[in-house]
């Protein structure tokens, strides 16, 4: 119990201090682009009223885990097809290196134009961001599935779809946890900077009306809420992981004791 | 059961080329417990890796049950050193133990048998539920152990699966080897560099030279089945055996002919069937 409080002082302590400071500095503000955190604060329940919710953060939210779910389905694929045939990845792997070195945001004129200005381009910006984390990754999950491991399966007969999903894939799976970690804050970023072109409704949208009608504490408060979206997002994401990765901190953790 | 004819591996690769096994000819008898045993780097694991149809030989053929083998074969089951490596550490001990079983298209029922009876023999009946890096190095190898046993082979083969693992518990896994294999009467081939262990355990001993590896001598290991590791390992016939094997293995790292003058006394040679 005593050591449970201990370790919430220990994460909450930095955060406090931050708001505080924060706080404090910004108490007697009179620039209008800096506004006092009061100010912010007693401003966020009227901005982020319950039809803003619906209209602005469920369509960003719900764009963000269509393009997101797009990427992690594309990636592990592709990702398991290049990562299993040498051939297919020394055909793949310059191009692979070519596109992933293109920003994402340069391509959102580009997929407008197929894509049009709708739901369907935020979703398609958002996955063509993500997928490069995944795919890269399982790739190298995939190739580098044990000679052993490998080799056992081979003994038992296990191949085609079993040796897939009982061998590589979990075998893979600690690396690519690793890459839809790394998709998981591209896509965030991904997801504002879409609403920031021909959109109307949506997070990154919001906040930019608000900066561009001089609203600036409801733009702050949407960029606080930005900040506690990703917060919860990696939370979420932690939990998964921690459940789906169970084995692989266990079987780290026990190679740790035994040195 | 086994039958091992003329097998040659070459190893072609960036300009090199090695001929790990030269021309190896030996037969295992159905219920069999042979040992082979060689100087270290003598091709032992090419040469079983062959014979489970894991590498394709260069020359030679291997016949399991009068079928030529050519890829893993569904009647031979596996047991590696490396423990850590071959058992699945994302799946329990009773998943690893049974994911072979499901290639082979049995009922959900007798899989579980199986693998409750394979768990058993081999003293870990409760350990089911456990991840296998929550057990021993020893324990892990009971557990692929089990895994083998449950796949139902008509041969096993086991590529020196006691070289990780201290010495007590290395005695411990011998006698379960032994126990195992007079229990279930299966055939077994089992790889190892240690020669107390190959004398101790098998009922014939295959010597094999250095590398590029031929046959060097069969030798008959006629001491008694009920073997125990306090007794047999101090009994004058063990010695004289191991001394001998010792000898063979010695002259085989220098590349000297045969040693016949110390061939022990009674010790016959079977031919090469």
């Amino acid at each position: 119990m005593r050591r449970l409080l201990l370790r919430l002082v220990l994460v909450l302590a930095l955060p406090v201090v931050l708001v505080a400071v924060w706080w404090v500095s910004s108490s007697g503000s009179e620039d209008v682009y800096w506004p006092p955190l009061r100010t912010i604060v007693s401003a966020f329940p009227d901005v982020w009223t319950g039809e803003r919710w619906r209209g602005d953060v469920l369509p960003s939210v719900l764009r963000l885990a269509a393009g997101y779910a797009l990427a992690t389905v594309v990636g592990v694929a592709l990702g398991t097809v290049i990562g299993s045939h040498r051939r297919v990845r020394a055909v793949c792997e310059p191009v692979l290196e070519f596109l992933r070195a293109v920003p994402p945001p340069v391509l959102v004129p580009v997929i407008m134009l197929f894509a049009g200005i709708g739901d369907t381009m935020k979703v398609v910006v958002i996955a063509s961001g993500c997928v490069w984390p995944v795919l890269l990754n399982t790739v190298e999950g995939v190739r580098a599935v044990d000679a052993v491991t490998a080799e056992t399966a081979r003994s038992y007969g296990i191949t085609g779809v079993a040796r897939l999903r009982h061998v590589v894939l979990p075998s893979a799976s600690p690396q690519i946890f690793a890459g839809l970690r790394q998709a998981l804050s591209v896509g965030i970023i991904l997801m504002v900077i879409s609403e920031m072109f021909a959109a109307s409704n949506g997070l990154g949208f919001t906040i930019v009306q608000f900066q561009r009608s001089f609203a600036i504490p409801d733009m702050w408060t949407g960029i606080l809420l930005l900040g506690l979206l990703g917060f919860v997002l990696s939370v979420l994401f932690q939990l998964v992981e921690r459940r789906a990765l169970g084995w692989y901190h266990g079987l780290r953790a026990a190679a740790r004791r035994s040195r | 059961m086994l039958d091992v004819r003329g097998l040659r591996k070459v190893y072609e690769g960036s300009g090199r080329r090695v001929e790990a096994v030269r021309d190896l000819t030996f037969t295992v008898a159905a219920g069999e417990l042979v040992c082979l045993v060689g100087p270290s780097g003598c091709g032992k694991t090419t040469l079983l890796k062959c014979v489970g149809g894991l590498l394709e030989p260069t020359a030679g053929e291997v016949f399991l049950a009068g079928r030529r083998v050519a890829g893993p074969p569904p009647g031979m089951a596996f047991v590696f050193q490396e423990y850590g490596r071959s058992l699945f550490p994302w799946m329990r001990v009773g998943e690893n133990v049974e994911l072979p079983l499901k290639q082979k298209d049995l009922s959900r029922p007798r899989r579980r048998e199986l693998v409750a009876d394979a768990l058993a023999s081999v003293g870990l009946a409760d350990a089911a539920g456990a991840y296998p890096w929550q057990l021993s190095g020893g324990m892990q190898q009971r557990v692929a152990i089990a895994r083998a046993l449950a796949y139902e082979p008509e041969v096993l083969l086991m590529d020196e699966p006691f070289a990780a693992v201290d010495a007590q518990t290395r005695a411990d896994l011998e006698d379960l080897v032994r126990a195992l294999w007079r229990e279930r009467g299966i055939t077994v081939l089992f790889v190892t560099h240690d020669i107390d262990e190959a004398v101790y355990l098998g009922q014939r001993v295959i010597v094999l030279s250095a590398s590029p590896t031929v046959v060097r001598e069969q030798l008959r290991i006629d001491l008694p089945d009920g073997r125990d590791q306090v007794h047999t390992r101090v009994a004058p016939r063990f010695a004289e055996l191991r001394t001998h094997v010792y000898e063979q293995i010695q002259a085989a790292k220098h590349g000297a002919a045969r040693v016949p003058s110390k061939e022990p006394q009674g010790a016959d040679t079977p031919p090469t069937h």
